[in-house]
């Protein structure tokens, strides 16, 4: 399926696993690094629920066309920060209107400034989230959740809606999209179900389709795969795969050690609301930090299930890039003093 | 952090997609609920035409009964709330709005005609002002409601309609609206009536028996309920529509429809609009054949066109006009059946009155347990609350 496509696939640079391993070669494993093509930067977006800081960003950059997987433990901010930079809250350091802007919130996707934007401009600007708990529109049926999804549709313009010819055409045409999607996501049966009568697995994939018939430039999952079956987890996985291959940028968070290490590109590590490791997925499971995170002070209990943190290598290597990039900003540092002397 | 991955994972892929099967299921289902429907409008037509019938052919208190329920059913009043009613579903039913002053609007659509019409514009020009003044008015109370949680509209609704009724009774404005006294229908009439191509004289049709023109007779009677066979349409054309299908998703879930791109503040705001102008265009037809009244259009009104509403269905197309027949109807077979089988000692007319409030006041709860979708509405949507 989807490994048959990459090799087809020119056009998209990021559809080769070797192009991807040598780009992320390039980044090194330093929390908020800055990437070749970031498609997402975020900067100073912090979220206090009273006196609790649920989520501290101070800069964060998330690549251009690859898979990203964003994990941390319970609590840790995820599903907040995904709020944030999608419009559904406003970070307790947004700019004020009268203040200045210096400190707060910003952040940019795409090469536009989104810290003022509404959830649904956010989504229109291409970056479109599911839900980590499912918002299923219960009472229509599947394939009216699916077809809600589809962009620039004519007939939801009030002032021509009521003619039914207006519409007629594309509405087939989504159909068709939305078809093709569930049958994808194994969904096709209840089509003419209400989405109310799914079980919590298929409405994870409901909305999950849903959010592909927007055909988003990036799209940001919550936990897609809780609660749905290892099987269908793996033909979905490629179905990502193929969509990041077609180059769609991917975030996802997830628990799921082995999805996340099966097809993230790049994880980013979170942990009581700040980024505390970046890396590729063996790398930064091996991260001491990453370890104490999630584990506490029980290092003796491996971390993906498998002999991963025997494998010192990847960590070694993880060091060798945070020097590099250390040396890197000293050597900037010292560039941009000797400019100012002059 | 280990999941457990199953052994053999293509046990799992069961899941064939053959339609076949389920579809024939849907197909089954979709066939009873036709029937359904049938078997209920044929009953209703029958029920009707068996009182139509009674009422023309026979004399006597049942057959008087009988009259009076068929009067009470095309009475243009019946027409003018069935409209506001439809409105209202547009709002609750199909956008999950609540609005508990519908009442507001038609009362505002009902001052805006009539003041437009004594001030002396022409008939079309006063009907605008009428439906303009609802739609500024839902402009107004949306703005600042529409983006926060359901509830906030409710109470602003509630309150703004009340200070309508309040304003509209005001001493002061006397001049305008007729302060407590309201404006009587000889001031705003005229054009209306003027219009009608009916002739005058009387014509009996069974036990209806009505002027051809006149204040209250065929014309009004005419005019209303094809307004109220229009305004039925437009909502169908409206909610089969996708912008219909984005009302229903911002009914389930605002944010999941957000999620998606779609402006959801402006789709509510638009569905505010439309409705609240149906709600005046009810207020302008319910006081063409009577007088502007701020008390006729207040909070028993808002509850009358909910329990029709409910009665009919919420989020079907026929349930707010057969709710609204049923609601006036139903009453006055409870009315006449009291007055005729309790004794006045024991109930005069007046307290047979009241009774029948009371008896509706019962049917609605045991429709709220016993048939909460309404007469029309679809059991099987409400399984599934939000
Ligand atoms: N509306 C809220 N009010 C108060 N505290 C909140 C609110 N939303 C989140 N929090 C707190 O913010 C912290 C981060 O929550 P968040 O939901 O972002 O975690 P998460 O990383 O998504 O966790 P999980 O993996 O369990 O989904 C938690 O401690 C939570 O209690
Ligand atoms: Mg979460």
């Amino acid at each position: 399926m989807p490994e048959s496509k990459t090799s087809t696939d020119t056009t998209n640079p990021m559809a080769d696993p070797a192009a991807r391993l040598a780009l992320t070669d390039t980044i090194p494993n330093v929390p908020g690094v800055s990437k070749p093509d970031p498609i997402l930067v975020v900067d100073n977006v912090v979220r206090q629920f009273g006196g609790m800081t649920a989520v501290n960003v101070d800069h964060l950059e998330v690549q251009r066309g690859l898979i990203t997987a964003l994990i941390g433990p319970n609590g840790a901010g995820k599903t907040t920060f995904f709020n944030l930079i999608t419009g559904f809250d406003r970070p307790t350091s947004a700019k004020s209107r009268f203040g200045s802007s210096e400190g707060a919130a910003s952040w940019a996707f795409d090469g536009r400034q989104l810290g003022r934007t509404s959830a649904s401009a956010v989504s229109k600007a291409g970056m479109v989230r599911t839900f980590q708990l499912t918002k299923s529109l219960n009472r229509m049926t599947v394939l009216e959740n699916m077809m809600l999804g589809a962009r620039g549709q004519s007939g939801e313009n009030l002032l021509t809606c009521w003619l039914k010819p207006t519409w007629l055409g594309q509405e087939k045409v989504i159909e068709d999209k939305a078809k093709e999607l569930l049958s994808r996501f194994k969904l096709l049966r209840k089509k003419d179900d209400y989405a109310g009568s799914l079980s919590g697995g298929q409405r994870k994939l409901l909305e999950m389709a849903r959010a592909l018939m927007t055909d988003p430039t990036m799209i940001m999952l919550d936990e897609p795969m809780a609660g749905v079956n290892p099987a269908l987890t793996q033909s979905l996985l490629g179905h990502i795969q193929a969509l990041r291959d077609d180059g769609m940028t991917v975030l996802f968070v997830e628990h799921d050690m082995h999805m996340v290490r099966h097809i993230s590109d790049w994880v980013i590590v979170m942990a009581e609301g700040r980024i505390i490791a970046e890396g590729r997925a063996h790398e930064v499971m091996a991260d001491t930090a990453v370890i104490d995170a999630y584990l506490g002070a029980h290092h003796d209990t491996d971390l993906s299930d498998d002999s991963l943190l025997e494998d010192m290598p990847g960590a070694e290597r993880m060091h060798r890039k945070a020097e590099a990039h250390e040396e890197e900003v000293a050597r900037k540092g010292a560039a941009a003093t000797k400019e100012k002397n002059q | 952090m280990s999941t457990n991955t199953p052994e053999s994972p293509t046990e799992l892929v069961h899941q064939d997609d053959s339609l076949e099967a389920d579809q024939t299921d849907i197909e089954l289902e979709r066939a009873a609920r036709r029937k359904k429907a049938v078997i209920v409008t044929i009953a209703a037509v029958a029920i009707f035409a068996l009182m139509w019938i009674v009422a023309t052919t026979m004399s006597g208190t049942i057959p008087s009964i009988f009259a009076s329920v068929i009067r009470s059913a095309v009475e243009p009043q019946t027409a003018a709330v069935a409209i506001a009613v439809l409105g209202l579903n547009l709002h609750f039913g199909f956008t999950g709005l609540l609005n508990i002053g519908q009442a507001g609007f038609m009362l505002l659509g009902a001052y805006g005609f009539a003041i437009a019409t004594t001030r002396g514009m022409p008939l079309p020009v006063a009907v605008l002002i009428g439906l303009a003044a609802a739609a500024v008015f839902a402009l107004l109370l949306g703005v600042p409601t529409l983006k926060l949680r359901g509830d906030y509209l409710a109470i602003v609704t509630i309150s703004a309609a009340e200070i309508i009724r309040y304003t509209g009774r005001l001493s002061q404005l006397t001049d305008w609206t007729g302060g407590s006294q309201g404006l009587p229908g000889s001031e705003y009439r005229d054009p209306f009536v003027a219009l009608s191509f009916f002739g005058s004289g009387s014509t009996t049709i069974g036990p209806l028996s009505y002027q051809n023109t006149g204040v209250n007779g065929w014309w009004i009677r005419a005019v209303a309920w094809s307004l109220v066979l229009i305004c039925t349409l437009l909502v169908f054309l409206l909610v089969r529509s996708p912008w219909g299908r984005l009302l229903r998703g911002i009914r389930e879930d605002e944010d999941a429809i957000r999620s998606l791109g779609k402006n959801v503040f402006a789709v509510k705001m638009q569905s505010l609009v439309i409705g609240g102008m149906l709600g005046a265009l009810g207020g302008i037809v319910f006081v063409l054949p009577a007088s502007v009244q701020a008390d006729s259009m207040g909070r028993a009104m808002t509850f009358f066109i909910w329990t029709s509403l409910l009665l009919g269905g919420a989020a079907t197309v026929f349930g707010p006009v057969l709710g609204t027949i049923l609601f006036f109807s139903v009453r006055i077979l409870i009315r006449g059946a009291t007055g005729a089988v309790v004794p006045s000692d024991v109930l005069n007319t007046q307290q047979a009155d009241q009774f029948s409030w009371v008896v509706v006041g019962v049917i609605l709860m045991l429709l709220v347990i016993f048939r909460p979708q309404g007469v029309l509405g679809n059991k099987r949507e409400l399984q599934f609350n939000a």
